[in-house]
């Protein structure tokens, strides 16, 4: 029956050329507007570490003076180098990592290539192995390393075959700004989008080249990237120990809940203690977010983003609309046609499916064409230059689900028209012939 | 034009009656929202930033490895840059505005203020910032020399004897005054800084406070060197920019060339740069809004067809009792203009709760009233273009087909 069905909604759509043209690019334009938006929402939505989002924690402190203290105001967005460098030291998590992000010039040893700058983070060991980070060749540096700030670093694979144009360069001398480091690991790609470690910097960006010791990079003065807040002016240098100032991020793992009550029983101490050593004065406000938790509190996703995936919807609502319409026309015209066929011993449901596999074809070429839509839609956006543009991918699942919304949106959209069709009276519509 | 019969038509053909109105109304309300974001992205890319845009240039550069003295360099650079041909005036600064990367602090009226009400840019450079940006000191003095401090970065330890404030900042800090020079602000430690002049506009490197915080800006009058920022504007004859960019760079490498060039633009790229979003999200909105004005012309167009069709032999009819030609056009133009109406109504209804959903939760402002008749106006055009053909095609049926039968 299905066969037959087929036959008879391709002749349908061909007598009328220009109708079944309007409603496929009517459904195209929809679902290819909104999948292009639905897709950028898909991966700027992402869980940047499925695995892990539960388990890693990002810890919020507040050593401010009482004064200007409003109950209920939330902590620091980022923490001191004193709370960090005591924390991580203290060592109470399954994993701690402190970082902030940096950059800096590498200066390489070939002749041909000038001295370029790019993006780094300075950090402690645990980095890696917390955030699962993938090493291609060699390890992270030790403890040892940070302990004795050493001259150590990590590097992406892209910056060890623009330098050396080789991936396999563990033990290699790297001149960093001007000093020379050893390197001791060569990472696979990696870059978690959302960035969502260290949102002062990018978070939908192009991700870090090298990775050094955080010890090192303070001996060495190299640069910081991201935000610096001071809150009191009794400081030369926001980067010395006891400086007033939030610079850092610090990331706990911790794999329980019991653990997650244990760490914050041992922050209440640590905080306890401060106030007793005249570093802290508030009274106890600790925050331990997981990266959920922390993306949906910074309100990660731009809101661009969302406004366009709004407009984007509403553009399919009226291309639906735009179909429903166009198809109850076509229905209603063929009532003679119907008429004959109910005459002829066809059931109002064979009428009613009829209808609806006519409809299915049109959504079919306009998921097509649709597809099509998103594709250009997402190099438009690609090419554009939006922070977040050069993610903008069609993956598998999306490109799946643009399909089913193009079927499933115009099935929809011909249930009203096709019960209409088949409520068509035979005897009228053979009488007035 | 009698409606009546019209109206009583169109309720025998309810459904396709309410999906018309229902289309012309999602059009109506979402063409209204678009058109007024891409309106408010326009304005804001618009601003004023308060510089001489067209006479400056910008130059970012960075040393490798810490630098021994880098206030001698940075002499020696402002110097070389002088002397580049078609060059007026040089200056080094922290920061650019519309830049992007910002220096930012509290302001209060009183030491120490935990509660400080605004947050406001702070501008440093070296002694010809204001005259490099051309930017107009509209009450008060510009910086006199010997006010300069040297400033290699760091912390905020510093005593800042004077500022120079904008109009935005005076008027926030001390609203209904009309003097505002002379007066103190406390911006950096517990010791006030005296206010010397007010600038007309200076826009802030980024958007980080949103649309409250645009006007807000100050200037210090810290000497920095290469190092804090490492931005040089050179405000040059603006018919050599180019080739001003390309001679700059020349006479940077040549003072010290152990440094790298990290930007290179003139300061209409600083200012494309900076709203590349909002121009992405105007043609977005744009592109969506025309073809959505598109699909529901072409659903008009395939509606009335329909009707057309399905009454040919009532047309006849008609036509064969007397009617003009004009008389069905008018028919299909009125009906047309009902159904139009209705959807605007509608879609105006919608149109301003979505804006109020959009209030609440992205920086929109309020619809303004004169969306209404624009909107209805443009609906109401789009309807009687999208219906003409048809409508035409009605008038042109034969009497005689009344007493044909089909």
């Amino acid at each position: 029956m299905i066969g037959y069905y087929l036959d008879l909604a391709l002749r349908s759509l061909k007598r009328n050329m220009s109708l079944t043209v309007l409603m496929i690019l009517a459904i195209g334009f929809g679902v290819g507007a909104s999948m292009t938006m639905v897709t950028v929402m898909h991966v700027l939505a992402k869980d940047p570490i499925p695995e892990k989002s539960k388990v890693l924690h990002y810890v919020q402190l507040d050593p401010r003076p009482l004064r200007g203290y409003v109950p209920g105001d939330e902590p620091l967005e980022q923490i001191t180098r004193r709370d960090a460098e005591t924390l991580v030291r203290e060592h109470r998590a399954d994993g701690q990592a402190i970082m902030t992000g940096g950059n800096a010039t590498i200066v390489p040893s070939r002749a041909n290539l000038d001295p370029f700058n790019i993006d780094a983070r300075w950090t402690s060991t645990e980095f890696f192995t917390m955030f699962d980070v993938p090493f291609l060749k060699g390890a992270p540096w030790s403890a040892q390393d940070d302990a004795n700030h050493n001259r150590v670093a990590v590097i992406t694979k892209e910056l060890a075959e623009k330098l050396f144009g080789s991936t396999d360069v563990v033990g290699f001398p790297i001149r960093v700004e001007t000093t020379e480091m050893r390197i001791v690991g060569v990472l696979d790609t990696w870059n978690p989008i959302p960035h969502f470690f260290d949102l002062m910097t990018e978070a939908y960006g192009q991700g870090e080249q090298l990775y050094v010791p955080f010890t090192t990079s303070l001996d060495l003065s190299l640069d910081h990237n991201g935000s610096t807040n001071c809150w009191d002016s009794k400081h030369d240098d926001p980067k010395a120990l006891d400086a007033p100032c939030e610079w850092m991020q610090m990331w706990v793992e911790l794999d329980s809940d019991a653990k997650l009550d244990a760490y914050h029983d041992f922050l209440s101490s640590y905080w306890a203690e401060q106030v007793r050593t005249g570093h802290y004065e508030r009274p106890v406000n600790i925050r331990l977010r997981n990266v959920t938790d922390y993306l949906d509190y910074n309100k990660v996703i731009p809101s661009d983003a969302k406004l366009g995936t709004v407009v984007a919807l509403g553009f399919l609502i009226v291309c639906l609309v735009n179909t429903i319409g166009l198809l109850l026309t076509k229905f209603l015209r063929r009532s003679a046609e119907i008429g004959v066929r109910r005459a002829l011993g066809a059931s109002k449901g064979s009428i009613f499916m009829q209808l609806l596999v006519e409809a299915g074809m049109i959504g079919l070429v306009g998921g097509l064409f649709g597809l099509g839509l998103a594709a250009l839609g997402l190099w438009a956006i690609r090419h554009g230059a939006s922070a977040y543009g050069h993610l903008a991918h069609l993956d598998m699942a999306m490109l799946a689900a643009t399909f089913v919304l193009a079927v499933v949106s115009s099935i929809l959209a011909g249930l009203l028209p096709a019960w209409r069709g088949c409520q068509v009276t035979p005897a009228l519509q053979l009488k007035s012939h | 034009m009698d409606f009546i019969p019209i109206i009583s038509t169109l309720r025998r053909h309810r459904t396709a009656s309410i999906l018309i109105i229902l289309e012309i109304a999602f059009t109506c309300a979402i063409v209204c929202n678009a058109v007024f974001v891409i309106r408010q992205r326009l304005a804001a890319m618009d601003r004023a930033s308060g510089v001489v845009e067209d006479e400056i240039v910008r130059i970012q550069i960075a040393g490798i490895g810490k630098k021994t003295d880098p206030g001698v360099v940075t002499r020696q650079d402002l110097e070389a840059l002088k002397a580049v041909p078609g060059v007026k005036s040089v200056a080094v600064t922290n920061m650019v505005p519309f830049g992007g990367s910002s220096w930012n602090t509290s302001v209060s009226t009183i030491p120490d203020d935990p509660h400080a009400p605004i947050n406001v840019a702070t501008y440093m450079g070296s002694r010809d910032l204001i005259e490099t940006l051309g930017a107009k000191i509209i009450a008060g003095r510009d910086f006199n020399p010997e006010e300069y401090i040297e400033y290699t970065g760091g912390g905020s330890n510093v005593r800042i004897p004077s500022i120079l404030i904008t109009k935005g900042v005076a008027e926030r800090m001390f609203p209904g005054e009309t003097n505002v020079v002379g007066k103190n602000l406390y911006v950096w430690g517990k010791d006030p800084s005296t206010i010397v002049g007010v600038i007309d506009t200076l826009a802030r490197p980024n958007d980080f406070q949103g649309p409250v915080g645009f006007t807000y800006a100050l200037v210090m009058p810290l000497d920095v060197d290469f190092t804090v920022g490492g931005n040089y504007l050179i405000r040059c004859d603006p018919t050599r920019k180019a080739e001003v960019l390309a001679a700059a760079e020349a006479a940077l490498k040549k003072v010290d060339p152990v440094r790298l060039v990290m930007k290179r633009q003139t300061f209409a790229e600083v200012r494309k740069d900076h709203f590349t979003e909002d121009r992405a999200m105007a043609w977005i909105l744009g592109i969506v809004s025309i073809s959505l004005l598109v699909i529901t012309a072409l659903g008009v167009v395939g509606l009335a067809s329909f009707w057309v069709q399905q009454r040919t032999r009532q047309i006849g009819v008609r036509r064969a009792l007397g009617a003009t030609r004009g008389d069905i056009l008018r028919y299909f133009q009125t009906e047309n203009f009902i159904l139009a109406t209705a959807g605007i109504i509608l879609g105006m209804l919608l149109a301003f709760g979505i804006n109020l959903w959009l209030m609440g939760k992205y920086q929109v402002d309020r619809l303004p009233a004169e969306f209404l008749p624009i909107g209805a106006g443009m609906l109401w055009f789009l309807g009687q273009v999208a219906v003409l053909g048809p409508a035409l095609r009605a008038a042109a049926i034969p009497p005689a087909i009344a007493t044909r039968s089909v």
